[in-house]
């Protein structure tokens, strides 16, 4: 590397001012700042080009750093987030260290925000100017090489969960799948069939469940959750709280003699897995294909565990000795060098749309109430059987519940026009009854998705293109007592109707989990405005976060339907393998230390840092940034009393030769510009 | 709708060309209404559903808003709906993109007396023509003579199908013959005028 | 606390009885109220179909003449006709929300020597009875539960939309809790705040009458004894619309309809010209078990 001391204290700085076409040379006049920059002590070469980013461009500055014998750059262009990298790395090609190139952005800064050329060019020079006498100050700095653990942490067990640790353990990698549940296959294993091929969803989802539990480098825990983490990239330590089942898993072969012994005789307790319509026991299974195929005891309703007195006629009907009512939550640390989040959606409550009459009339239905009732080994064996014992024989399907509404939530829940078309026609097959569709816009845009919209008009569903602002028991006439009505303007017919039906289904939207504020907390992302889990950019970068190291992946991050989900699963895992592989990652240096000689003690910083990176080191007495979570925000550095924090790449003395770049010709000409 | 395939039906034509329509309706009313979020409407229908009256309505109140937006003046001054609209506020509440419509619905009101385009002899707007020149003469409505008035300028032969009502409501104490009047009547004039003037013409 | 009483136009003349047993329950729950000196209309729903800034301004006087006087603490200001207590609580909120609006408000009030200051609260009888006076004092002042009777309470829509201050929109209870307290069943029924058609009845039967229809016929289906209600234009269309329903549309929906303070009133025990009982058209009902005894509370 090119040492700047043996240039006698004076560097020489090689100035290049991009074209960028005419996004930049349209407003700026380019060729007068190159002249311009030209003149200032220390610049040896001041060049104007098209297109700085290109081949030619890069190999412009690589060329003069060998032929000039250049020890800055200085390059004044776009945004130093698209080609900050570019530059930095054509810089060291040279052999000079990259950190001795600056960035200038007069595009997003100045060409495309000012439209007057003599005020945008003078604006161009000044920052020019102050990027020069900047650079002069720059110092030779190395990024940090941090390893990368293998081991990946997969944080929910859904369809996305599965795909991504099946996909990393076949890759070779050891997987930690974490699942609150006492199963895993998340919503997917309580649907019915999927849209638009009408494929069982247990029978495509739980071959990937046993291939989970089968998998040798697939640790799998559920009903656990992850109560503790720190770390940063490749380097997190996790601690995980596994909830007692009290069973002893590796014993239990899921015969269910304890569920069939128990001493409720009848089930009492509403059966979560077929959302509230069917009663299950304080033992149970959740579903026949449950993973791992283990009972669990709810201490809430179970009597040994709520009461402490039981005759405990499970324990006598299992012949493993399973059972342990001794057990108590097992707290389990692993580290991993990467983190997957998978941890799906909330599926939308109508008791906040109290006007669709849910919970007021027993024949009104959640969407995936309705997959249950029509599921072969749902409550009612898959016949529509409605609370009141009757078959349906006109049936309406409310679209938009709790989506694309200023009071609910303002978002389009993406999935819920093919659902309402699957349910349509489940329902259809399994009752023959007319079925309504209410709906305000038919959103079908995936594969095959439109051809199923058509399949569902020849069946002779009706839709109606009107949202429902109420379902009601009021009637007008003899016909319509006893129904649930749909008050509708039939928008495209153009008419007011009255849509007597038996049943209604609304079709719920996805939000956010209840607790994704304290899952990203913990995980140390960010959550967008609508509450889910914010990607690194949305089109660029839809799987990764602004936390290295954890991507996420699923209906998590907004709502969606299985391809996509399955898609960004693999992308994450792909995503994750890409550091493991590498074996390493480099870390940008712009990192804080702490001069230690300078620091008193205070602690004035620790708890300033976003990002935990301070810690105070109690025999020392003094604080210590990790270089690997530091972040460069810069709070610490401003914060600290005594000025012993210094930030790379942003030390005092650069950024006031910047400031002194930026008002000098103001000094000369007497301030006559502003 | 007709019937008989007997009657006599005439062919009719309906097109609308650019030039009739006026670009700058939706502005307009939006800014009356204070309702820029008129442009948000998704035409859902929610509205429609709701109103109790929708099935009267020439217009349901979600075609009037696309109408609104793109210029049709002339035809929702001149329809019926502005006028059936009761005020309930139920589209209001279940809007999804809490489109203020009533008072969309209220501005169409005030465009249609300011420019003189509505159905004249339609109670409604006569109705609330003669209240609002009596409260700004008297200060206070009075229901006995703001109804004589009403039936005289609409349907005077339904004065007599309403004067059993009438007389019944008299004899209970819950009829007012004569015109309510305020202390200090000249009061409201003047405070109406001088609102009136204060920022020019208003919106 | 007085509360500051804006009566309307409609009470003084169609809507007496509402008047008098408002005062009459207020009286006997030992509540002070002042009318508002030389009060004007509020303009209802025709002053704002004409012409908005006067609409505003007109409402605006009262809610000046509210907060004339007092001491220092907010004014109260109750409106027992729905359409005026929406006016006056709409005027405020738009005042507050729109300067230019404000600004011309404001001329108009200066030029008659008035201020207003965005203090005063506007009220309706039925949220000040619950939440202010609270249903323990009224259960206490009952003297002849209203055992038996089964009342459909009947809230029209001004009072819960647009603004849902003291109850919700959809489904509200604040009316159904009070009538409990009496004694009586509330009837559950969808069609609490369906829109009585306001002046259509009047303007345009074949549509008003018909709205008015289907309310007393489903009030009626759920077997309601009575309807209550907190509006004169409600109360006025309900009742006094049913020969004309039974000649035009040939249903029978003969029902009583009385105000929620004639039914307090005649649970309080007070008497029948009290009560402005007598101006009814179809006789108020009566609970089955008509004298006091024992002042069972519910």
């Amino acid at each position: 590397m090119l040492d700047p001391s043996a240039s006698n204290g004076t560097p020489r700085i090689g100035f290049y001012i991009c074209h960028c076409g005419t996004n930049i040379a349209g407003t700026v006049d380019v060729k007068a700042v190159a002249e311009y920059i030209g003149t200032l002590n220390g610049v040896v070469v001041s060049r104007e080009y098209k297109y700085m980013c290109s081949d030619p461009g890069q190999e412009l500055i690589q060329q003069d750093i060998k032929e000039q014998k250049l020890d800055r750059i200085v390059v004044a262009s776009c945004s130093p987030l698209l080609h900050e990298h570019t530059f930095r790395t054509a810089t060291e090609k040279a052999g000079l260290n990259p950190f001795f190139f600056q960035m200038v952005n007069i595009r997003e800064n100045v060409s495309w925000v000012h439209t007057d050329p003599v005020a945008a060019t003078e604006k161009a020079k000044d920052l020019a100017r102050a990027a020069v006498r900047r650079v002069f100050l720059h110092k030779p700095l190395a990024p940090k090489k941090v390893p990368i653990n293998p081991a990946v942490l997969v944080v929910g067990g859904g369809i996305a969960g599965i795909h991504a640790a099946l996909t990393l353990a076949n890759a070779g990698k050891h997987v930690y799948l974490v699942e609150r549940e006492p199963t895993i296959g998340g919503h997917m294993a309580m649907f019915d069939k999927t849209f638009p091929t009408l494929d069982c969803a247990a029978c495509i989802l739980t071959p990937k469940m046993s291939a989970v539990k089968s998998h040798p480098n697939i640790t799998l825990w559920t009903y656990s959750e992850v109560s503790a983490l720190e770390g940063f990239v490749g380097n997190y330590k996790v601690q995980v709280k596994r909830k007692p089942r009290y069973i002893k898993e590796d014993l239990c072969v899921g015969c269910m003699e304890c569920v069939t012994a128990c001493i409720f005789k009848d089930a009492r307790f509403p059966d979560e897995f077929n959302v509230g319509l069917s009663k299950r026991k304080p033992v149970y299974i959740p579903f026949p294909q449950a993973t791992p195929q283990v009972v669990l005891f709810d201490p809430e309703t179970c009597l040994q565990l709520k009461k402490g007195k039981c005759k405990q006629t499970c324990i006598e009907a299992c012949d493993r000795e399973c059972i342990d009512f001794t057990q108590t939550e097992e707290f389990k640390d692993i580290e991993v060098g990467t983190i997957i989040l998978a941890t799906g959606f909330k599926p939308f409550d109508p008791s906040k749309t109290p006007y669709y009459g849910y919970g007021t009339y027993p024949n009104v239905y959640t969407a995936l109430e309705v997959e249950r009732l029509v599921n072969a080994s749902g409550p009612t064996g898959g016949e529509v059987v409605l609370r009141d014992g009757s078959h349906p024989k006109a049936v309406g399907i409310i679209h938009c519940v709790g989506s694309r509404d200023e009071k609910t939530n303002r978002w389009c829940s993406r999935v819920c026009c093919m659902y309402s078309l699957k349910l349509a026609h489940l329902l259809k097959e399994h009752t023959g009854a007319e079925v309504y569709n209410f709906y305000i816009d038919m959103r079908t845009p995936g594969k095959g998705y439109e051809e199923f919209y058509d399949k569902l008009l020849k069946e002779g569903v009706h839709f109606i293109r009107g949202r429902v602002a109420e379902v009601t028991d009021w009637a007008m006439d003899a016909k319509e007592e006893g129904k649930l009505i749909v008050r509708v303007e039939d928008t495209l017919i153009g008419t007011v109707r009255r849509v007597p039906l038996d049943m209604v289904v609304l079709s719920q939207g996805l939000e956010p989990r209840a607790d994704a504020q304290d899952v990203r907390r913990l995980f140390n992302i960010s959550c967008a405005t609508e509450g889910f889990f914010l990607e690194r950019h949305p089109k660029l970068a839809p799987v990764n976060t602004f936390t290295d190291g954890v991507f996420i992946a699923g209906a998590c991050q907004g709502p969606r339907d299985i391809p996509d989900t399955v898609a960004q699963a693999g992308a994450a895992a792909a995503e994750a393998l890409a550091l493991i592989d590498a074996g390493h990652i480099e870390l940008e240096p712009n990192t804080a230390f702490i001069l230690e000689e300078d620091c008193s003690g205070c602690k004035s910083c620790v708890p300033l840092c976003p990002y935990k990176a301070i810690s105070f080191l109690e025999d020392k007495k003094k604080a210590y940034i990790n270089e690997a979570l530091c972040k460069g925000c810069g709070t610490c550095v401003a914060a600290c009393p005594s000025g012993s924090i210094v930030q790379n790449l942003f030390e005092d003395d650069q950024i006031f030769s910047e400031i002194d770049g930026l008002l000098s010709e103001l000094a000369v000409s007497g301030g006559g510009r502003l | 709708m007709p019937t008989s395939a007997q009657e006599h039906r005439e062919v009719s034509r309906k097109i609308t060309y650019q030039s009739e329509l006026d670009p700058g309706f939706g502005e307009h009313i939006a800014k009356m209404a204070y309702g820029e979020k008129l442009f948000s409407c998704i035409q859902c229908g929610t509205c429609s559903g709701t109103c109790p009256v929708s099935h009267y309505m020439d217009f349901t109140p979600r075609r009037i808003i696309a109408m609104v937006r793109e210029g049709f003046r002339t035809d929702v001054l001149n329809s019926l709906t502005i006028w059936l609209c009761a005020s309930c506020y139920s589209c209001t509440v279940e809007c999804p993109r809490e489109i203020k419509i009533t008072d969309v619905m209220y501005a169409l009101k005030q465009e249609a007396i300011a420019t003189g385009v509505y159905p004249k002899r339609f109670p409604v707007p006569v109705l609330a023509r003669e209240f609002f020149s009596g409260v700004e003469r008297n200060g206070r409505n009075s229901e006995g003579p703001l109804m004589v008035k009403f039936f005289l300028k609409t349907n005077p032969l339904s004065m007599l199908k309403n004067a059993s009502m009438a007389f019944r409501l008299w004899t209970k104490g819950r009829l007012s013959l004569f015109e309510e009047k305020m202390r200090t009547p000249g009061v409201v004039s003047t405070l109406l005028r001088a609102a009136k003037q204060a920022g020019g013409n208003g919106k | 606390m007085t509360y500051r009483y804006f009566p309307g136009c409609s009470l003084k003349s169609s809507g007496r009885s509402y008047e008098e047993s408002l005062l009459a329950v207020f009286r006997a729950l030992e509540v002070p109220v002042q009318e508002l000196d030389d009060w004007n209309c509020c303009g209802a729903t025709a002053y704002m179909s004409v012409d908005e800034v006067e609409a505003f301004a007109l409402a605006a006087r009262n809610l000046a003449l509210a907060e004339q006087g007092g001491n220092g603490q907010a004014p109260q200001l109750m409106a027992p006709c729905s359409a005026c207590y929406l006016v006056l609580l709409k005027t405020q909120k738009y005042l507050a929300q729109h300067s230019d609006l404000d600004q011309k408000v404001r001329a108009g009030l200066t030029a008659v020597n008035l201020r207003y200051d965005g203090r005063v609260q506007v009220r309706h009888p039925l949220d000040i009875l619950v939440n202010d006076i609270g249903l323990d004092r009224i259960k206490k002042r009952v003297k002849a539960p209203l055992a038996g009777m089964k009342v459909a309470c009947y809230y029209g829509c001004q009072i819960v939309r647009p603004f849902a201050t003291f109850d919700t929109a959809y489904n509200p209870t604040t009316m159904d809790k009070l009538v409990a307290a009496l004694g009586a069943t509330p009837v559950a029924w969808p069609l609490k705040t369906r829109c009585c058609g306001g002046t259509l009845t009047g303007t345009i039967p074949e549509v008003g009458l018909r709205l008015n229809r289907i309310l007393l016929g489903e009030a009626k289906r759920r077997g309601a004894d009575t309807l209550i209600t907190v509006c004169p234009l409600c109360q006025f269309n309900l009742e006094c619309y049913q020969d004309a329903i039974q000649r035009e549309l040939n249903a029978n929906v003969s029902l009583p309809i009385v105000y929620l303070t004639q039914l307090m009133g005649q649970a309080f025990g007070l008497s029948d010209t009290e009560l402005g009982l007598q101006r009814l058209f179809v006789p108020a009902a009566r609970p089955a078990v008509q004298e006091g005894g024992k002042a069972a509370h519910a």
